[in-house]
């Protein structure tokens, strides 16, 4: 059995690598067995001086693609960066972050080389034996079920955010540097803007505490104490369908299964009765917090703590309470 | 303009999952248009309007109760529909996007296709609700040969270019690219309407196609999977935890002690 190499396409994100690409990298040692290589490679902009944290997480070797023109994402360009680095890494498979990107990225590489591919994994387990395949876990109707799955080699397999441990750094480790030239390539699409609006906020998917409102926040400026409280807990807003079709907020914090799914470790849910879509979208989260007036709603069935009441009125003592924490706590 | 739109029939996202044997019980399910399929349609359908004209084709590849979703997307507005069904396509995405690129004209021909007609726009749908994966439609446009955009909120098209407004984690990316192209549809992309009265009459008359794998010139090893399900199961069932007590002020003292004493989460 030839020793293998498994790739891990890391992500860099407003100056910094994304955690879900250290836990890609925590999941290709996952598979990894004696004698095998994990390395990882870097597509983008100015992201050559990220290489030793994603080697101080294991990877053996680091490829770097850095160019100027692909400071944004563009499916056809990282594709052609992405088959360079394939070139020299020669892998039996490879890990993306299931964001944006890896969404894009990982269907188009799969499909420009006859590769099968299993997206969306929350969980990884080594092969029992050097020639058993190693198995993906990952959700089926948002997570009301999940499925496991093996993928002939090389496959290609995405990750989502905060379901695999991430390898603990090691100290002061410099990175096995290639750098990669990919030949140009024409391309057809033209990323002409990019409108952000997400600067300065935390991720929602990769967000660790998640401050959701639905129907009960009644208003736009109904999330304004929510966004408070995600503020003093490092966190993000979400939302849900209810909130959403209502015009409170944009589709993008929409969680359920048409929307996001998250799974953080604490969900404040404020004002959300619980539709069972919603529901497939959130019950992966650590711990479950509910705010809600009717104590009949079904949100407090799967809550570890429920609190009856008005959200205008718990929210910001909620928030008060935990400014005290973390004041307390630094 | 003429349109191809890749629709699945998925479960109603309110319904539970229960299992039997090695898959999901369909006992009682009520099925309905992906979601996100769904915004593909009436997309669709208006891009058609716009243009003065064209053809709105719905494709599906799934089992015989596919149809149902297929008239109802005739009963929106599209003009044809074409199911493929046949059960020696497998579950798994490199095989279903192979058997809708050979529908679609072929393989890396850039140009798409159906029936010798050429396709400006080849819509999709983000993901499905149900085995979600979002593969399918990036892979044929990769098969395809035509450029994508993915996850669009906005799309417009002028002459030979669509600009489209692509959903990146809560950013907008502008994008433009040259048709014919394939685009894969985010919430609030549109309001997708439902079917009327007249509509529905109509869509019955509509022509529906039921192709196998023969017809599109394939064989069961084209489409060898390249993945496999060897286990499903049903997440770990979260009971009622503690409803806490007192006045509002004590509530969220004890809630934050409790986060951060017993659950540790803080």
């Amino acid at each position: 059995m030839a020793d293998k190499t498994w790739l891990v396409i890391a992500e860099a994100r407003d100056g910094a690598l994304r955690q879900v690409s250290f836990e890609a990298l925590a999941a290709a040692r996952a598979v990894q067995q004696s004698g095998d290589t994990v390395v990882a490679a870097l597509i983008g902009s100015g992201v050559a001086p990220l290489a030793d944290a994603l080697a101080a997480r294991g990877a053996a070797r680091v490829y770097i693609v850095d160019r100027p023109e692909l400071a944004v994402y563009h499916p056809e360009a990282y594709l052609a960066a992405s088959r360079a680095i394939l070139q020299a890494a020669q892998p039996a498979g490879m890990f993306l972050g299931h964001t944006a990107m890896g969404r894009d990225l990982a269907p188009l590489i799969a499909a420009a080389h006859n590769w099968g591919a299993v997206t969306d994994v929350t969980a990884v387990t080594p092969g029992a034996g050097p020639e058993a395949a190693p198995r993906f876990t990952r959700p089926l109707y948002a997570g009301k079920a999940l499925e496991t799955r093996t993928a002939a080699e090389p496959f290609v397999v995405t990750v989502r955010p905060n379901n695999i441990q991430a390898p603990q750094p090691a100290d002061d480790v410099a990175a096995d540097v290639v750098a990669i030239e990919p030949a140009p390539v024409p391309l057809r699409a033209i990323v002409k803007d990019v409108i952000k609006k997400t600067s300065g906020k935390v991720d929602l998917s990769e967000a660790k505490v998640v401050v959701a409102g639905g129907r009960g926040v009644k208003s736009t400026e109904g999330f304004a104490p929510l966004q408070e409280l995600a503020d003093v807990l490092g966190g993000a807003v979400g939302a849900s369908r209810a909130a959403c079709d209502a015009g409170y907020c944009d589709y993008a914090l929409q969680i359920g299964q048409t929307g996001k799914v998250v799974t953080p470790e604490l969900y404040i849910a404020c004002g959300i009765s619980g539709a069972i879509q919603h529901l497939a979208g959130m019950s992966g989260s650590r711990v479950i917090v509910a705010v809600n007036k009717d104590p009949e709603a079904p949100i407090f069935k799967i809550a570890d703590y429920g609190i009856v009441g008005d959200l205008f009125e718990i929210v910001p003592l909620l928030t008060e309470e935990f400014r005290k924490l973390r004041d307390a706590s630094s | 303009m003429n349109i191809a739109v890749l629709l699945k029939q998925t479960f109603d996202t309110e319904e539970r999952i229960v299992l039997a044997g090695d898959g999901v019980s369909e006992e009682g399910v009520k099925f309905i248009i992906n979601p996100y399929d769904e915004y593909a349609v009436e997309q669709g359908i208006l891009m058609r309007d716009a243009a003065g004209g064209g053809k709105v084709t719905v494709l599906s590849v799934g089992p015989a109760r596919a149809a149902e979703a297929l008239r109802t997307a005739l009963a929106m507005g599209a003009d044809e529909a074409v199911l493929i069904d046949d059960e020696r396509v497998p579950a798994d995405e490199y095989a279903v996007a192979r058997v809708l690129a050979a529908a679609l004209g072929g393989e890396g021909s850039g140009t798409p296709s159906l029936d010798g007609e050429a396709v400006d726009v080849v819509l999709g749908g983000n993901f499905s609700v149900d085995l979600g994966s979002g593969q399918v439609a990036v892979r044929l446009a990769a098969l395809l040969g035509v450029p994508h955009v993915a996850s669009v909120t906005r799309l417009e098209t002028s002459g030979g270019t669509a600009t489209a407004h692509r959903d990146a984690e809560g950013d907008i990316e502008i994008v433009e690219v040259p048709l014919p192209a394939l685009f894969t549809a985010q919430q609030g992309l549109n309001e997708p309407r439902y079917p009327s009265l007249p509509g529905i009459m109509k869509a019955k008359r509509k022509p529906l196609r039921t192709l196998t794998l023969d017809d599109l010139g394939l064989s069961p090893d084209d489409v060898a999977p390249l993945t496999e399900r060897i286990g499903i199961a049903l997440p770990p069932e979260r009971s009622a935890g503690r409803m806490l007590r007192g006045a509002p002020a004590e509530q969220a003292a004890e809630l934050a002690r409790l986060l951060h004493a017993e659950a540790k989460v803080l």
